[in-house]
């Protein structure tokens, strides 16, 4: 997962960049106007949530509509200087990453297998995966959270990595295995003449040539992790190991009179996902609709 | 051997857990210890005699269909308007992912705070002079659910105008050429080429909107919380589940919600392939494994 595999894009560009860019002209006045509302629309609140930040409660009491005025940082500081938010930040951060870590790799292996060789049982193998759709989170999440329970994973990140893990294996599968079967058999044939064993192909040939789809099925995993709420809701109550959605709901609830505080405890729980969208947004819109158009 | 792993992962926290909520459903179980109190059907009796339980299927039923009837036009006239080839297209296109990308927490969060009865939309509301306007948007049952469709409007109408868009870059132009040469306007070129073409992506937008409404959860449980959301009139399924199970410790009767939510959301997605998604995915949710026709 790192930035250096963009030079693998061309594999999987996104669907409204096929067609060769013309020279743009300006459209009509009502276009704009249209695209300006809509943004407007869109941005509005989340200006209110930013922009609230830095207002202190008497101003957002007086009038909470209102500009910042005079504008106030120290809701930002304070909860830039508390543990809670960066004790949330981090376990966001390991739970989002090693659930695509972990999905990812669990999830190419699987593919590959399902994808490149032929064994009693495979169409089940991949109709069990694809299956997998069919039971969002919010289906199991009850006896999930007894079987986590059983295992002494409550309290604890595993108990939510592992189950993040398993519900993003048939997104991941269902999505690679086209890639897999993509990569010619001649190509296999080559590497093992020049003595490559399968799991040297397996490595330096399966790997680099998925990267787009790998890409891809990484960032859904890491997306739907980071912003997972149900899972930790059921999973986790020491707030030493909250993730950030938990954090947040437990802040505005700890805090509820001090609104320009919670504003900025939310706005800066934006932050990490509007940069991680900002770097990956053309593959998470061309994986969201890839994936869906299948 | 490579698959191991995966399975082992995807057995013991997908399908076990789905297989054991089946099982549990028939018990009256407080989670401790084996289940032994067999109670046959009565968990679920007395969901499916349960008032705030019809309240809850209402309440995600009203939720699919205004998500539906909302979202797609607006989601397919925004899609028409930017499909034009005009400046700052793209940069467009980011802006209105945006509300996508937050969570729902952060989402109601911040929406809550906005829509209280002092927050900022009624105060706008009374400087601008419009006080007749002014509601108890969240609490008040009558609006309740319009303002739960507004955020939930609000938060994925971009999803919905980014897939258009995309199945829209799909038609070939010479289309448009055609038809503009055969005298036809812009909008019955819409309506003959541009609607037609764009039925795959339409119905799969369907698709997701509608399961995901059905387990609508995240939005409703912080803004609401988990006791107001049934008086607002804006309780769901989930929400309904996650009181009368987890937090009364009823895990038997919580594992027979989550049955019930499970069939109903099954049934649909079901009904929806046999009659509607057939032609464009053949077999996809089904687990056919011959999914040839593949394009990437």
């Amino acid at each position: 997962m790192s930035t250096s595999t963009v030079s693998a894009a061309p594999r999987q560009a996104a669907p409204y960049e096929l067609r060769p860019t013309r020279k743009l002209a300006w459209g009509s006045p009502v276009t704009y106007l249209v695209a300006v509302v809509l943004i407007g629309a869109c941005l509005g609140p989340v200006a209110y949530i930013v922009l609230g930040g830095f207002r202190t409660n008497s101003q957002i009491t007086e009038d909470p509509a209102g500009l910042p005025s005079p504008w106030v940082v120290s809701n930002y500081t304070d909860v830039l200087a508390s543990s809670d938010f960066w004790v949330a930040m981090g376990n966001s951060t390991i739970s989002a990453v090693a659930t695509t870590v972990g999905a990812v790799v669990l999830g190419v292996m699987a593919s590959f297998v399902i994808a490149r060789y032929d064994f009693v049982g495979k169409g089940a193998m991949y109709s069990l995966f694809a299956a997998g759709l069919m039971f969002p989170m919010t289906v199991a999440i009850t006896p999930l959270y007894l079987m986590v329970r059983t295992l002494g994973l409550t309290n604890s990140l595993a108990g939510v990595v592992l189950p993040q893990i398993a519900f993003a294996l048939p997104v991941t599968v269902i999505i690679l295995v086209p890639f897999l079967r993509a990569i010619p058999a001649e190509l296999e044939e080559a590497a093992s003449i020049d003595g490559a064993s399968r799991l040297g192909f397996f490595w330096r040939m399966v790997v680099p040539l998925s990267m787009p789809g790998v890409i891809t099925v990484g960032i859904l995993a890491f997306i739907n992790a980071w912003n997972n709420y149900m899972l930790p809701l059921f999973i986790l109550s020491d707030p030493g190991t909250f993730t950030l959605p938990l954090g947040v709901a437990n802040f505005a609830s700890q805090y509820s009179v001090d609104t320009a505080r919670v504003l900025a405890f939310t706005s800066l729980s934006m932050v990490p996902a509007l940069i991680f969208f900002s770097l990956f947004e053309k593959r998470i819109v061309g994986g969201l609709t890839g994936a869906i158009k299948g | 051997m490579l698959t191991g792993p995966a399975i082992l992962v995807f057995l013991t926290f997908v399908i076990v857990p789905v297989v054991m909520a089946a099982y549990y459903g028939f018990f009256r179980w407080k989670g401790f210890g084996p289940p032994t109190d067999f109670a046959g059907l009565q968990n679920y009796t007395s969901i499916l005699t349960d008032p705030t339980f019809h309240d809850a299927v209402r309440h995600n039923a009203v939720i699919v269909v205004l998500s539906l009837v909302i979202q797609g036009p607006v989601a397919i006239l925004f899609a028409l308007l930017m499909n034009q080839k005009i400046r700052g297209r793209s940069v467009i296109r980011v802006l209105i992912f945006v509300p996508y990308v937050i969570s729902e927490v952060i989402v109601g969060t911040g929406w809550a705070l906005m829509m209280s009865d002092t927050g900022a939309l009624n105060t706008l509301l009374g400087r601008i002079g419009l006080e007749n306007l002014q509601h108890s948007w969240l609490a008040d049952p009558s609006i309740a659910m319009g303002t739960l469709m507004l955020i939930l409007t609000w938060k994925y109408v971009g999803f919905a105008v980014i897939l258009m868009l995309a199945g829209l870059q799909s038609i070939p132009e010479e289309l448009y050429e055609a038809a503009a040469i055969d005298g036809a306007s812009f909008w019955q070129q819409q309506f003959r080429i541009t609607l037609p073409l764009l039925g795959p992506t339409i119905r799969i937008w369907a698709f997701l909107s509608m399961i995901g409404a059905l387990q609508l959860f995240d939005l409703v449980n912080i803004i609401w919380g988990q006791y107001v959301a049934a008086t607002a009139g804006t309780s769901t399924m989930a929400t309904y589940m996650y009181l009368n199970g987890h937090l009364a410790g009823n895990y038997g009767f919580g594992s027979a919600v989550a049955v019930v939510l499970f069939l109903i959301s099954l049934v649909v997605a079901l009904v929806y392939q046999r009659f509607v998604l057939r032609r464009d995915t053949e077999g996809a949710l089904t687990g056919d494994s011959g999914r040839k026709g593949r394009k990437k």
